[in-house]
């Protein structure tokens, strides 16, 4: 018994020392996390497991971001640290590690946390904790329950709004053609499908995948059967690769239309390798500027950023993505004043009004907590996606969906937002 | 110095050492636990709770390997089952502790399903039943996508603690109260005819039916009672994470629990308690040393390795596991 006893007490001793250190970052006044000249957030990432292609750069790109605002003197004289925990997108471990952001290294707000599943399960944690929640990586409509979770906000145009405003383009475009739609068997699929059947009515047959299941052959082969003219993918872009690769496989040629998520063009064409060329014609939709878009303002200063404080790493949707969270959380910080406080963040950011690099603006209110309104359609040829027409917008009701005629921002001189 | 008076009183007979009774050592175990959640700060009460769900778990595995010698590596499907059955009740009446019971139950009942099947297998081929129920867990939640929300898996609704007391500290206490008494029973079980029936079944099952031990029986029972423990452990996870899903429960959760009891020393509950912090402790570790050496992606998998490193040092240099370590022993090198 005491031997073992000595064993255990040596492991408490050392599991204690391990993460002893941390601690010490905690905020001096009354807001944790925050002091004269720093402010510490954090986030959970799959930097490993199955989401991990792709979504692995979205932290380091906003992380560099913040790096290059610190270098230019931070917000308020004050330098944000962005602690990125990898939580591999296993629910388990997302309990575990915000726990540890929120509890042990004393966060002032929870940053980006990517995923639907995973994030699902904190929502009640930090909300007991009232620790801000800004920008949530996923579309799901959960994040927008204002009165139910108050320091929760979305970044992602929700995919029910998705789904109308690709439904949209499906109606005018392919009018008299049979439509299909395979989706991810969970929120993400199910309120896509229900975006787009608010527009297109019941489509002719729908099928769900899961992703721990590789195989899409029999979904594919139903669309087949069912002689489908064009396909709707809510899926992410392993899936969206598969599903086009599969198709062809069967000799099956529909119009795919894929949801922003799955339709990062480096990172499908990465992952079709030699079959890349079937991406071609493939229809999408994204919010934020076009990383092959070199003459965007935009684009220029993140791919500054990218080289000075990301390594130079390879330059996609996910890095412009990434940037533009770290972006829209500086103005969020900017908002908020230079007496900075948690309700005061949630405030300015419930405030809105933000510009920045998105097409359409975001929706924040009081009564809204969901992010960008809408989305532009893309058409990828030769490897590269272009926008076509102007951005719609819509809610996730039964709202129609209208053309968003404002026009683009232009990013500040230094590239960092100034109080508005 | 305690370790070579301790080593030595057990030297001589190892089956039959003066121990002090089960229900004392519980009872200080409680004391302990309870006095250590009011000092702990809450991240620490929350890795404690964790401590204590693993450690149900643990103990029972430890009992149906370590003392049946019955490999199982569906354990973490068993904790699946416990913790959707939670799910599933919470979400419809909201009476947490009947809850807990019925996922124990449960559980119970599909562990005598897999015991009865697992009986006639030995060796690899039990292994690969075993496996099998691990790898079908996100199948099912797909098949059956209506009650069980394939990969996204449910949310558990939970009231907020009662009174003041921090939900860390409630957590703590609820798990290790699962904990504390799931290791009285085994302790009680194992010391009795149901323990010795164990030991007589895994040593030679030949001379244990010659005997008058129903060998299929024990078995079936033991796996029973260890995946009793399991539900348990599931259950209290879910409360733990708030929510259930296939991603939870992976097969390298059930490889985890095998290695820690391995690494802990198998058929003992202490080691079974030195497995479960050490899946608390190392994970914890291996994050931390990532962390100072600057890679974000190696968090994810140092753990692996570490547990493998661990795994291998351990074998090596005691192959009792840590509950068995003796510090230099001089009989060893005069019987080598």
């Amino acid at each position: 018994m005491r031997r073992t006893a000595t064993v255990l007490a040596a492991l408490l001793l050392a599991a204690g020392c391990s993460n002893g250190n941390s601690t010490s970052s905690g905020g001096s006044g009354n807001t944790p996390g925050v002091t004269d000249n720093s402010i510490l957030i954090g986030t959970h990432q799959p930097l490993t497991g199955p989401a991990a292609a792709g979504y692995s750069e979205i932290a380091p790109a906003t992380k560099a971001y913040f790096d290059y605002v610190n270098a230019n003197g931070g917000i308020y004289g004050r330098k944000i640290t962005y602690k990125i925990m990898d939580d591999g997108y296993n629910p388990a471990n997302t309990q575990q590690v915000v726990r540890q952001l929120v509890l042990q290294d004393k966060v002032f707000a929870i940053l980006n946390g990517l995923g639907t599943p995973t994030h699902t399960g904190v929502l009640d944690f930090l909300k007991t904790n009232r620790v801000p929640d800004l920008f949530v990586a996923s579309g799901s409509r959960t994040w927008n329950q204002p009165g139910k979770y108050p320091g929760t906000f979305g970044f992602n145009p929700d995919y029910t709004i998705e789904g109308k405003i690709l439904a949209a383009y499906v109606k005018q475009t392919y009018a008299g053609k049979k439509v299909c739609f395979l989706g991810q068997d969970d929120d993400f699929g199910r309120d896509s499908l229900a975006g787009v059947e608010k527009v297109l009515g019941t489509v002719a047959a729908k099928q769900t995948y899961v992703v721990t299941n590789p195989n899409v052959g029999p979904q594919m082969g139903a669309f087949k059967a069912a002689a489908c003219d064009v396909v709707i993918l809510a899926s992410i872009p392993g899936f969206t690769a598969l599903s086009i690769g599969t198709a062809a496989k069967i000799g099956f040629k529909p119009q795919f239309v894929v949801s922003n998520v799955g339709s990062d063009p480096s990172t499908l064409t990465k992952t079709l390798g030699a079959a890349a060329p079937l991406l071609e014609g493939v229809v999408a939709a994204n919010y934020l500027p076009l990383d092959t878009d070199e003459s965007n303002p935009w684009i220029q200063l993140y791919k500054k950023v990218n080289s000075q404080y990301n390594g130079n790493a390879a330059f996609d949707n996910n890095v412009v993505y990434g940037m533009s969270v770290g972006y829209l959380f500086v103005q969020a910080l900017q908002g908020a004043g230079k007496d900075l406080t948690r309700d005061k963040l949630t405030a300015a950011v419930q405030k809105g009004g933000f510009t920045g690099p998105g097409l359409v603006p975001t929706r924040f209110s009081a009564q809204d907590h969901s992010g960008y309104a809408g989305e532009q359609i893309t058409k990828l040829t030769g490897g590269k996606a272009t926008y076509l027409g102007t951005p719609y917008t819509t809610d996730d009701a039964d709202g129609a969906v209208t053309a968003y005629s404002g026009a683009a921002a232009t990013p500040p001189q230094n590239g960092i937002p100034t109080a508005q | 110095m305690t370790i070579l008076q301790d080593a030595t009183k057990t030297k001589d007979h190892q089956k039959s050492p003066p121990k002090s009774t089960p229900l004392l050592l519980v009872i200080a175990g409680a004391i302990i636990v309870v006095a250590l959640t009011y000092v702990l700060p809450p991240f620490r009460n929350y890795q404690l709770a964790t401590i204590g769900a693993y450690f149900c778990v643990t103990a029972g595995l430890t009992v149906l390997t370590g003392l049946n010698g019955q490999l199982s590596l569906g354990h973490g499907a068993l904790m699946a089952t416990g913790a959707y059955t939670l799910a599933l009740w919470q979400n419809k009446f909201d009476l947490l502790l009947p809850g807990i019971a019925l996922a124990v139950l449960v559980t119970t009942v599909v562990g005598g399903i897999i015991g009865l099947a697992a009986a006639r297998l030995r060796g690899p081929y039990l292994a690969g039943l075993t496996l099998a129920v691990a790898v079908v867990v996100p199948s099912i939640t797909s098949t059956f996508d209506k009650t069980f929300n394939s990969d996204q898996g449910l949310s558990v609704a939970l009231d907020p603690p009662p009174g003041v007391i921090p939900v860390e500290q409630w957590q703590a206490w609820l798990c290790w109260a699962g904990a504390l008494l799931t290791v009285l029973v085994l302790a009680y079980l194992v010391r009795g005819r149901f323990g010795r029936d164990l030991r007589a079944v895994r040593d030679d099952e030949t001379a244990a039916k010659l005997a008058g031990v129903g060998v299929a029986r024990t078995q079936v029972m033991a796996f029973v009672v260890s995946a009793a423990c399991a539900g348990l452990a599931g259950a209290l996870f879910a409360v733990l994470a708030q929510s259930v899903s296939p991603g939870a429960f992976p097969l390298t959760l059930s490889l985890f629990l095998l290695m820690a009891i391995v690494i802990g020393g198998l058929g003992r509950l202490t080691g079974a308690l030195i497995g479960a912090v050490l899946l608390v402790a190392l994970p914890s570790v291996a994050q931390s040393i990532a962390e100072d050496a600057g890679s974000q992606h190696l968090e994810g998998n140092l753990a692996l390795t570490f547990f493998g490193v661990v795994l291998v040092l351990v074998m090596l240099a005691a192959p009792g596991g840590l509950a068995a370590l003796k510090f230099p022993r001089r009989s060893r090198r005069q019987k080598g």
